[in-house]
This record gives structure tokens, sequence and C-alpha cells, in this order.
């Protein structure tokens, strides 16, 4: 046999597309021909709308195999400088834990599981997010919290809306004390535009003469200041307006806590609980309120309730708050959270426990108050005597001192010609604040005084000081060794189903590959310990690395800018119809304020157009699942010259190609109106069609769904948006740190960093980069195959609901469970349930058509892995059959008892009308590898009529 | 109250017209069985004026949330505080134990548009 070698194989640029892609290239064939066709790209040319087809390939690197992109990414984090960061302003340095670092941030465990909704297989991460609910109680003082906003600025922006709310208050002033974060005043300010508040400003000691709603107070404050803002509160209260106060988490530990003083809300970010600053994110903001407003409260909460046998057990609370149930009445358009870093803080204070947290709190302290004493000593003066972490000093020529501090690599904060902020944290040492006073000093100050802490004092007034204990939960006070802490974590990572055992076949939700080498990069220092404000010629990797995957995004959207800032695609909803909305006020038609939405569209999308203060008028589906084509334009005729813009999701939420997508946006178009194509099925277009070709303006890019940033159990997520280049003018710029190119004028920010969560980006450049523009397209072919072959497995004994041209489905397809309930009340939620025991994930569940399935299997499952899906879903097909026909009832089969534990099987009685081995081991793949759900199907009802969203004391686990 | 006697709003609340033109209003147990478990509800409070078609309060389930609209023109003069904490009322006793609010009509007018129990029943049916 002669070995032939081709250019190809030696060098192996593919070698990556072939370890994202599941089916084998033989897998490819038997199923294309399951389908009666030839190749991939008839699939696609009978699939999607010829009108829509792009006739060129993606002008996009080769492919590249993982150590060439490592290679390359590697150059672009050694042009970053990762300078020791004083800046403060709500991001500080922080020891990751390593034993977190490496088992929850590096560990697929963690970061491929979904949003806990199936609630029987996320015990593990659900604990986690409520030890994080608790710690944000503890440290506040406050009643509730919820599981984790975006970031500090928005959930303040979060914390205006739920004041206003609450409140019911006549007045629609908000106040923001003078002293609160740069960055965000101006998201909030932003925020308030179109919900038509009106914004004022001054020192936290004066209380506004105008009448209020509601206030925004930092403490302490972003210049450092500590001072009492009981009295701010009190007042507030006697004119019936709520007060929200936006704190630093680890300052809680010395001082004393809103909660205490009555506070209303209480926000912040809990970064510098051992997440890394990541330019900006991703981290996991807080928000705590009392238990008053808990149904105001916006994001996921997470509540205590009890299984089916009474056992305790965990879940979403209170969903009905949201905007998938509530839409444009939702408390908040926030869907995406920040759950995997949520769950990184609380670890890290399971870790260290109170006397931990303590320690460590009066350390950063004692380093700051050192600090200020030196200042003195070298003749110079600090502005406020009382201070955690973060002193100003007043300074003849602060430019200079800024100079020499760069040539030492040390970043302080920029306040003006006059004075510098410093904020130290909990990496400062003795060395290091010697270093900061000879900076300063311009001159070595030596030892002339004592950095010992013996002549440091508290700066803390008596009164202020916190006198309440904190993280008196077991769960804080157990895990401190580091043998005991990586056996809890495993402990509860062994409770949660993720990508590493099975498909997780989330309609909608992309759960695709999350490659190993996508996700290296984000933990090199270089991308993970700058602070989002650096200076921008210690970025320079950052900036280069964003800006070419802007110029990907560009050509794969067929937009022409792309604003990386938004965190989610919720936040991407929303900058897009800012951008929609700033662009037609500067062509004197700001009236425009109707947004037409058809019924299938996402719960985000009314509640974005809601915020965005604009009225959603929906548009009907026809019985096909498409846009009714005859009422979007009789909607359009009607509200004419009042149109600011449709929403559309394209293929649509259905699942489907629809033919009219272009007639649509010409529609909308020819009344003046702009299109937003939510991108949540972008993965269906990529290399095949583009949002921009189609003929939309502007799109949000889940880049946690298509360009495979991992869910994380429910967070980080990202939402850059493309526009075409009329709305570019538009987008997000940055207070603190202005981005290059974006334009003057209204266009304040979205997040409160200025790309957002920067330290993810890494990995999409790194997939793009892997696949090239070939592999991108083929992804998109065969997620569009394996949508195609399930639907056709499942032929005959299920029926697809909605389906395009020659009977396919786009990259994912309904299946209605309506005709098996009717005829014996089995329930999607049965079927989800049951498939807990064959092993896997539920698809998703009654969206976007109540009483339904929709099954996403994306690219990268193989055909096996389909197979194994199709026939649990037979076979439970088979199950319900045996009810259908009588010799069984719904309340004796197994699938009402659906999920089965361990527990279950191992009981004494066992008086079922099926067997133990039926119940647990109901396929041949489960006897290899079985997944055990850790607690029988959940009492939703129960967990919401009696509402508890803190740690359940240790004996509601003992039955365990 | 026996439903017959009472009428009905196509938003599936009941009305029954009592002395003083004080309307009684609840929620059919129709409606109460299409929302299935429900676990809050979110009431006004006495002297808040209300008018018919628009919202007074919220009723939610597990997945679903749902306004509660005035059947009539008027200001509300008391409401079923105990409710709220006691919702398993509405299933077991939704025309009697179950009402909601008390209504001093304003506007007899907004009487008019109300369904009579073989009317609303026909609706339900069509309704699916």
């Amino acid at each position: 046999m002669a070995i032939t070698t081709t250019r190809e194989n030696l060098t192996q640029q593919d070698a990556f597309i072939h370890r994202h892609i599941g089916p084998s290239p033989d897998e490819i064939q038997q199923m294309l021909k399951t389908l009666g066709l030839s190749s991939l790209e008839e699939l696609v040319e009978t699939t999607v709308p010829t009108s829509i087809l792009l006739d060129e390939e993606l002008d996009l690197p080769e492919p590249s195999p993982e150590h060439l992109a490592l290679d390359r990414l590697r150059s672009y984090a050694d042009q970053n400088q990762v300078f020791k960061s004083y800046i403060g302003m709500g991001y500080y340095n922080t020891h990751v834990p390593n034993v977190i670092l490496r088992n929850v941030l590096e560990n697929p465990g963690w970061y491929t599981a979904y949003t806990p909704y199936q609630a029987e297989i996320a015990q593990g991460r659900l604990e986690s997010l409520l030890n994080f609910q608790q710690v944000i109680m503890d440290m506040t003082g406050m009643e509730m919290a919820n599981a984790s906003l975006l970031d500090e600025a928005t959930a303040a922006a979060e914390a205006m809306a739920l004041a206003k709310r609450a409140s019911k208050h006549a007045s629609n002033t908000f106040f923001i004390a003078d002293d609160v974060h740069p960055q965000t005043y101006d998201v909030v300010v932003t925020r308030a535009k179109y919900f038509g508040f009106k914004i004022i400003t001054g020192p936290v000691d004066e209380f506004p003469s105008e009448e209020i709603f509601g206030a925004l107070i930092q403490y302490p404050g972003s210049s450092g200041r500590v001072t009492d803002v009981e009295p701010f509160i009190a007042k507030a209260h006697e004119q019936k307006a709520l007060v929200a106060v936006a704190t630093d988490l680890l300052s809680l530990a010395m001082l004393k806590p809103p909660g205490e003083m009555d506070a209303d809300i209480v926000i912040g970010s809990a970064q510098r609980f051992g997440v890394p600053m990541g330019f900006g994110g991703p981290h996991a903001a807080f928000f705590a309120t009392r238990d008053a407003y808990k149904r105001s409260a916006p994001g996921r909460i997470i509540g205590v309730s009890k299984d089916q046998n009474g056992k305790t057990a965990l879940r979403m609370a209170m969903q009905t708050r949201e905007q998938h149930i509530r839409r444009d009445k939702a408390t908040s358009n926030i869907c995406t959270a920040q759950a995997l870093l949520a769950n990184m803080a609380a670890f890290y204070a399971v870790y260290h426990g109170p006397d931990g947290i303590r320690t460590i709190a009066r350390r950063v302290h004692q380093m700051a108050s050192t600090f200020a004493s030196g200042v003195r000593a070298i003749g110079l003066s600090v502005e406020h005597d009382h201070f955690f972490d973060t002193v100003v000093v007043d300074v003849e020529d602060a430019n200079s001192i800024h100079k020499r501090a760069s040539e030492a690599g040390v970043n302080f904060r920029k306040l003006d010609e006059k004075r510098i902020g410093v904020s130290v944290d909990e990496t400062t040492t003795s060395c290091d604040i010697q270093q900061l006073l000879s900076i300063i000093a311009g001159k070595d100050t030596g030892s002339t005084f004592d950095t010992a802490g013996h002549d440091s004092e508290v700066a803390i007034p008596e009164a202020l000081l916190r006198e309440t204990e904190y993280l008196q939960h077991p769960v804080f006070n157990s895990h401190h060794s580091e043998t005991d802490m990586l056996r809890y974590m495993k402990h509860l990572e062994n409770r949660d189903f993720s990508l590493t055992h099975g498909m997780i076949p989330l309609g909608s939700c992309t759960m695709k590959l999350n490659a190993t080498a996508e996700m290296i990069p984000v933990t090199w220092p270089e991308f993970a310990n700058l602070h989002p404000f650096a200076p921008a010629d210690q970025v320079a990797g950052y900036h280069a690395m964003i800006r070419e995957l802007e110029k990907w995004l560009v050509e794969i959207t067929g937009y022409d800018a792309i604003s990386m800032q938004p965190n989610s695609g919720a936040q991407g909803e929303y900058a897009g119809l800012l951008a929609i909305r700033r662009y037609h006020e500067s062509i004197g038609e700001g009236s425009r304020s109707i947004c037409l939405i058809p019924s299938s569209a996402h719960g985000t999308n009314p509640a974005s157009a809601s915020m965005a203060g604009l009225k959603v008028v929906v548009v009907a589906t026809d019985d096909d699942g498409n846009i009714d084509m005859a009422d979007l334009k009789a909607k359009a005729d009607e509200h004419g010259k009042n149109i600011s813009s449709l929403m559309i999701t394209y293929p649509s939420t259905h699942g489907v190609f629809e033919e009219t997508v272009r007639e649509a946006c010409e529609i909308v178009h020819s009344h003046g109106g702009q299109v937003y194509m939510d991108g949540a099925n972008l993965n269906a277009l990529v290399g095949v069609s583009a949002p921009g070709l189609i003929g939309s303006d502007v799109s949000h890019l889940n880049l946690h769904k298509t360009f495979c940033i991992p869910h994380g159990g429910g967070g980080p997520g990202m939402g850059p948006i493309g526009v075409k280049s009329h709305l570019a003018p538009f987008l997000s710029n940055h207070v603190v740190s202005p981005i290059d190119g974006m334009g003057t004028g209204d266009n304040g920010a979205v997040s409160a960093a200025p790309f957002g969560s920067a330290a993810i980006l890494p990995i999409s450049w790194a997939y793009i980069y892997m696949m090239g523009g070939s592999g991108l397209k083929k992804a998109t072919q065969v997620a569009i195959l394996n949508a195609n072959y399930i639907a056709n497995r499942l032929q005959g004994k299920y029926e697809v609901l909605y389906k395009g041209r020659n009977d396919r489905v786009a990259h994912e397809c309904i299946i209605d469970i309506r005709p098996i309930k009717s005829a014996t009340e089995i329930t999607e939620e049965d079927i989800a349930k049951r498939l807990m025991d064959f092993g896997f994930h539920a698809p998703t569940m009654s969206w976007p058509v109540p009483g339904t399935i929709m099954i996403e299997p994306t690219e990268s499952e193989s055909k096996s892995e389909l197979d194994r899906f199709c026939d649990a879903l037979l076979k439970i097909r088979e199950e319900i059959d045996v009810i259908a026909s009588g010799q069984l009832t719904n309340e004796e089969s197994a699938l009402h008892f659906a999920p089965h534990t361990m527990e279950d099987i191992v009981n004494a009685e066992w008086d079922r009308k099926y067997s133990r081995e039926e119940a647990v081991f109901p396929s041949a793949a489960t006897r290899r590898s079985k997944f055990w759900p850790a607690v029988n199907r959940i009492d939703n009802v129960y967990g919401d009529r009696n509402f508890v969203c803190s740690c359940p004391p240790m004996s509601a686990y003992e039955d365990e | 109250m026996n439903p017959n006697d009472l009428r009905y709003a196509e938003t599936h609340e009941w009305v029954h017209i009592g002395d003083d033109n004080v309307a009684t209003v609840g929620l059919t147990a129709h409606a109460i069985e299409a929302l299935t478990d429900l676990v809050y509800m979110d009431l006004p409070t006495a002297g808040t004026a209300v008018s018919s078609g628009s919202a007074f309060g919220e009723v939610e389930s597990v997945k679903a949330t749902s306004d509660l609209y005035s059947p009539v023109d008027g200001e509300v003069v008391d409401v079923n505080t105990a409710l709220p904490d006691n919702l398993d009322t509405l299933n077991t006793d939704p025309y009697g134990d179950g009402w909601i609010i008390k209504v001093k009509i304003s506007d007899e007018g907004s009487l008019e548009k109300l369904m009579d129990h073989a009317a609303y029943e026909k609706m339900c049916s069509e309704e699916g």
C-alpha cells in the first residue's frame, strides 16, 4: 500500500474543526442519506431561502490548529502589561484561591452547566448560589438577595427601577450622590432617560430640596470617604422615597452594614471575593432588598422548597417576575446572570469563613491607614479622615506622580491635576506601601515611618464600626482546609448535570462545545489581572485582539460596526434599541415610539423595548408559526410614522427559516422604522447568510451561544451588537475610558466596563480563529443537519410542530406534546423529568409554545449521542402508549414519578407498577454510566408560597 | 353566593351587586382552574379608585401571572386582606369567602357590559 502525503495532512490546518463538530465525515454522510440528501450544500440550499443565501465564502483566516491559535493569543497577551493596580473604582486585585480557580473557574463541570431550570439535576450550583445569597444578605444586613446581576452599574440602574415601582411615588426625580463611581452614574443616567426620570445630583450630606422617589448613594464613597448615611436615608423615608446604597462587600466586614441603617436596596460587585478583574469582567453584581419588595426584585432568585417526598430541595423562585413570563411588564429584561462568578464569590466566603474575611478586611484597612499615615509623614494631606481602603491624596503635581508610577509599573486613579486616588486590596503588602510613598514623594522615603502597622489607626468612626456577626451558617465554618474545600466543591459539582455528562439539547440556548483551548487563555494573568480603566498603552494586546474579533464579526454578520459593551443578549437588545432611538432623534424623528414584536419573540424583546421607552405592539403569527405578514402590514400602516422598530428573530423562535423575512424588513423600512434582528439563532446563519444581508439594521450576538462562551450554569454571557453604519455613531461609549472610534454626543454606557466582560472574549476569538471561515460554515451546516436528523428520527412518534420549505426545520425543532397530554394527561414536564432517568437534560420546555418541547442538538453532538437521545424519546413514547392503551394509569407510570433517585430504589417497599430497573436503568447506556438526580420532582408551588432565599439550617439536610 | 345570580366580565371576574350599590368582585372558578396553583396575590387598598376594564391587582401562579380587572367603575371600600395568605380559599370557595374586593359603584353604566351566567358559560366553552 502506498502512503500518500499531502500538504494538508502534514499541517493539519483543519484539525480543530473535527474536534468541534460532533459527527464524523462518515456519520454526516449516513445522516444526509437518511434525509435523502447527498451533501451539506444541498441541505442548506433546500432549507434556507434562496434569496438570503450568501454567494461568497466568509473572508476569514484559514482554520488553525489549537496550538497555533494559543501562540497567537499568547502574542496578544504579551502586549498587555500587568501593572499593580491601585485604581479601585469597584475593581480590586484579589487572590483567587487556587483550589477554586482550578476546580470551578477552570472546570467544565461548573462552566458547561446550563441555567438551573431543571432543578432536580442542578442542586449543586443551586446550593452554591443560595450560599451567594446568604453571603450578600449577611454582609449587607438585608432581608433578601438575588443570585447575581451583570455588573454594579446595571445593578444600580435596576435599583432605580425598583425604587420607582415599589415606592409608587408621584415624583419622577431620582437623586444620585456625587460620590458614586462615575461609570455607575453614567449607566444610571442612560437608563433614566427612557424611563422618563429626571436625575439630580449633589453631596450626600445635603438632602435635596426637590421631591424624589428614590436615591442612589455610595458607602464607602467612590473617593473612599466613609460617612454616616443614616440621616440621608431617614430624610428620604420621611418623604416616602427609597434609598439604594452601592457598597463594597469587603468593607462591610468592618463597617456597619447599610441594612442596619435602614437602606431599602443594597447593590455592588462581588468581584473582590476571589474573582479576577478581567479588564472589566465577568463578575457577579449583587442586589439585596427588603422582603416586602421581593416580587419587584430583578433577576433570578434561588429559593428553598421540597421535593415529592418532602425532602429539602432548591430551585429558582418566583419566576413570574421574569421577562420570559411577564414580557413587557417584567421587573427587568435581565435573563443571563453571572452564576459562575457568583459561585466563585460564594466559595471564597466558604473557604475563608467569617474569621478569614474579617482578617482580610482588617489587613486591607490597616494597609490603607498605614499609607495615609505615611502620606502625612511626607508632608502631604489626605482628603478624608475616614475611609476603608481608598485614600485620596492632595498633591502638587499629579501628572509627575502618575509618570513616576508608570515607570514603576503602578497605576493610581487619575482624579485631577492636584489629587490622586489610591485603593489598596488583599494583595497589598508593606513593601508595596513603601513603594507607593516613594513614588508620591519622588524619592526613597526609606523607613522614615513604620509600615508594620504600629502607626496606623482605625480610620473608621466608632459609630460606623460593625458590631453584628456575619457568615454564621455552618457552611461558612466547615470547609477551611483545602481537603474539605475540594470535597465540598466536588460534592456540589457531582449533583449537577453539565456537558461533561451528556447532551443538553436546549432549544434556543445552543449548548455547543466550549473547547478547552478556548478556555485556557481566560485565566492567563495578562488577560485576567487587568483593571478595566488601565491606561490604553498597557492594554494594547486586548485592544488588538478585540479589534480583530470585531473585524471578524463584521464579516460574519454583514454589519459595519460592533460594540463589545453589552454583557448579555438582553443588554445587547437594550443597547441596540438605544442606538435606534438616538438615531431617530438625530434626524428629528424622536417621537417614533412603537416597537412591533411578533408574539413568538423571546420575552427579553418586549422587556427591553419597554425599558427603552417603547410601546410594544404585538404582531400575530400564522398557523405555520411564521410572522403573519398581513397583520404586520396592517400594523405597520396603522402606526406609520410612529414606528421605531421591528424586533424579529431569525431563524424564527419556532426554529424555521421564514421565507418572508426580507419582505418584513422592507415593510418596516418603508415606514422609516428600523429592524432589530435578535441574534439568538445566529448559529444557524453563520457562513450561510447574514443579518446585514437579510436587511436588518442591528443585532446582538450571543457570544455564549453561537461563539462558544460557556453558559457557566447561568452566566456569564456576552451580547455585543452589530450595526449598520448609520447606527454606528450611536453605540455606547464609556465615560471613564473612552472607546476609540465611538461617536460623541448622547451615547451613555449600558455597562460598567467599556468592553463588557472582556476576559471571556478570547474564547470567541479562539473559536473563530481555529474554525476559520470554512469551519464556521460547516458548523452551521451540521447544526441544521443534526436538528433535521432528530426531527426525522422522531417522525411518526412525535409531531414536529413547525416546518419550513421541504418540510425542513432550521437548527432546532419543536415537538408538540399537547396531543399526548389530551390523550393521557402526560405533560411536557413529565417527559422532561423522565429524560433525566435516561441521563439527559431536558430540552427547552413550553417555550415559545406552551405544551411543547424544543430540541436544539448543536453541531457538537455526534450521531451516536443523537441516536441515544432519540432512542430515549422513542422509549418514552412507548411508555406513553402503554398509558394511552389503558394498561397503566398516568399516576401509576414511571413518567409520573420521574425523576427517580437512588433512594427511591433502595427503599425496602416498592409498590410501583413498573420495576426498579425500568425506573433507573431504562436504557443500556444508563447501565454503563448513570447520572443520578439528587432529589425527586420539586414542588414549585410550596416554595413560592413559603418563600425562603437563605441557607436552610443543616437539620434540613439531615434526612439525607 | 350562587353563580347563577352573578354577573360576569369577559376577563373572568364575577360581580354581585349588593345593597347601597356596593359590588362584590371575585374571580370565577373557571379562571382559577386555568391559572393552576396560585402562589401570590397583589391587592389594592381601600379608597383606591377603579374603573371598568382597568387592572386593580394581580394574581400569580408558579407559571403565569394575570391582572385582575375591575368589572365596574367606583371606589374600593373593602378588601379581602386575608386572601393573599390563604389562596386555597379561591379554590375551595371562589364565590363566597374567596371574594376579592368590594366597590362602591360610581357609574351604573359600567354594569351594562357584564354578562349573565349563561352568557359567561357560553364564552368559556367557546374559549375551550
